[in-house]
């Protein structure tokens, strides 16, 4: 995925550096660090503006954005793992299948 | 468009605190991040937030409410949602997989496929594909590009540097097996065997040849045409040259990296005419010196 610099980072996702700082603090966002610079992503955009609507829309404190975005994640991890087996069940012929199924009834 | 008050349920006359009150109450149970999937409630958050930007802003709600606009076009630009990039693959540092460890210990079936959706989600790489090319001296000496066949009934076009040693293997990139969801294939590796060639021998950079001379081009020298793996070229031999001695052609070798080459060692050979030959026997006889010199000498025991 294309990286984005920290300046623009600020920019698009309309943060202050103190703001940002905060937020990695927190662990609300995680931008890749391997080099001198943290690199953003399309996916942290994303993510800031999903805080920016829990802290200034939802009203959402502090303490309950950590827990809101620890829970959107598991309930993603959750519903791509779903989607995945799904989709795997679906394309294994037979046995695989049916044998869900068949527990079931 | 919804009118704007529906959507937010609020009446005409309602506060602006009572419309940012209405919005929030809407967007904690609406907001398209905290409903994956939902696309009700996506549809649903979109108006109701088209209605708070147009109602909170007293300007545009004055407007409004004398009908000198509409309620649409007010939609609210927005990028994609967190949860459109969280609902792919794994490729950020957010994903967490962790709410299914419980129960794929407990159950086979489960957790075998999780095991496999595990690599898939790996986006694993494909495996390398290795093959053996049995490539021609003079491909090798001068670099070629060779169709390779491949047992699915594709072809692989192997480019072989100038150069190449046998044995070496080549790494063609992402040619080999396919890569498991977005991981990229494998590669190709190629390894190079190189055919013997009829009289050109290989040592490092240089090229030995064994040059079979007339007698006549032995003891009086002259231009004699010599292979080299580029082509013919014209070599003079000197007076007196014997079998065994070597003359270099300097270049006339095997690519270095960096552009260079080795040099081609043509080591000569002198040989007799095929059938006898009268005069040449009388010649011999009566030559004195003949019998004069030991080319065994060193041999002595």
């Amino acid at each position: 995925m294309m990286t984005i610099s920290r300046q623009e980072f600020m920019l698009r996702a309309r943060l202050d550096q103190a703001t940002l700082t905060a937020w990695i603090a927190e662990e609300w966002l995680v931008p890749h660090s391997a080099a001198a610079e943290p690199e953003f992503t399309e996916v942290d955009v994303a993510r800031a503006e999903l805080i920016r609507d829990l802290k200034e829309d939802l009203d959402v404190n502090d303490a309950g954005i950590g827990v809101i975005l620890s829970l959107v994640d598991q309930v993603h991890g959750l519903r791509r793992t779903l989607a995945e087996l799904l989709r795997d069940m679906r394309e294994r012929p037979g046995e695989l299948r049916t044998r869900p199924r068949d527990a079931l009834e | 468009m919804k009118d704007p008050y529906e959507a937010l349920g609020v009446e005409r006359s309602a506060s602006l605190d009572d419309i940012r009150k209405s919005y929030r109450r809407l967007a904690k149970k609406l907001h398209p991040d905290l409903n994956p999937g939902n696309k009700k409630a996506e549809e649903q958050f979109k108006e109701v937030a088209a209605a708070y930007d147009l109602l909170s802003d007293a300007d545009k709600r004055a407007r409004f409410d004398r009908g000198e606009i509409d309620a649409s076009g007010a939609e609210r630009p927005r990028q994609r949602y967190y949860k459109d990039f969280a609902s792919e693959a794994t490729g950020h540092p957010y994903a967490d997989a962790s709410g299914f460890e419980d129960f794929a210990q407990t159950d086979d079936v489960l957790s075998e496929l999780l095991r496999r959706h595990e690599h898939a989600r790996a986006n694993m790489p494909g495996p390398d594909r290795h093959y053996q090319l049995a490539i021609d001296f003079l491909d090798a000496v001068n670099g070629s590009t060779i169709r390779l066949g491949l047992p699915d009934g594709g072809a692989l076009e192997v480019k072989i540097p100038a150069g190449i040693e046998d044995g070496q293997v080549l790494r063609l990139r992402h040619k080999g097996g396919p890569g498991l969801g977005k991981g990229k294939p494998g590669d190709a590796l190629v390894e190079v065997s190189i055919t013997p060639h009829r009289f050109f021998t290989r040592h490092g950079d240089d090229i030995h040849v064994e040059l079979p001379i007339t007698l006549t081009e032995a003891v009086l020298g002259g231009q004699v045409p010599v292979p080299t793996p580029s082509g013919p070229v014209m070599m003079r031999v000197p007076k007196h040259s014997n079998t065994g001695s070597v003359l270099r052609l300097k270049g006339k070798g095997v690519r270095r990296h960096g552009g260079a080459h080795g040099d081609e060692l043509v080591q000569l050979k002198v040989m007799l005419p095929p059938a006898p030959d009268a005069e040449l026997d009388s010649f011999v006889s009566g030559w004195v010196g003949g019998k004069s010199y030991d080319p065994r000498r060193d041999m002595q025991p």
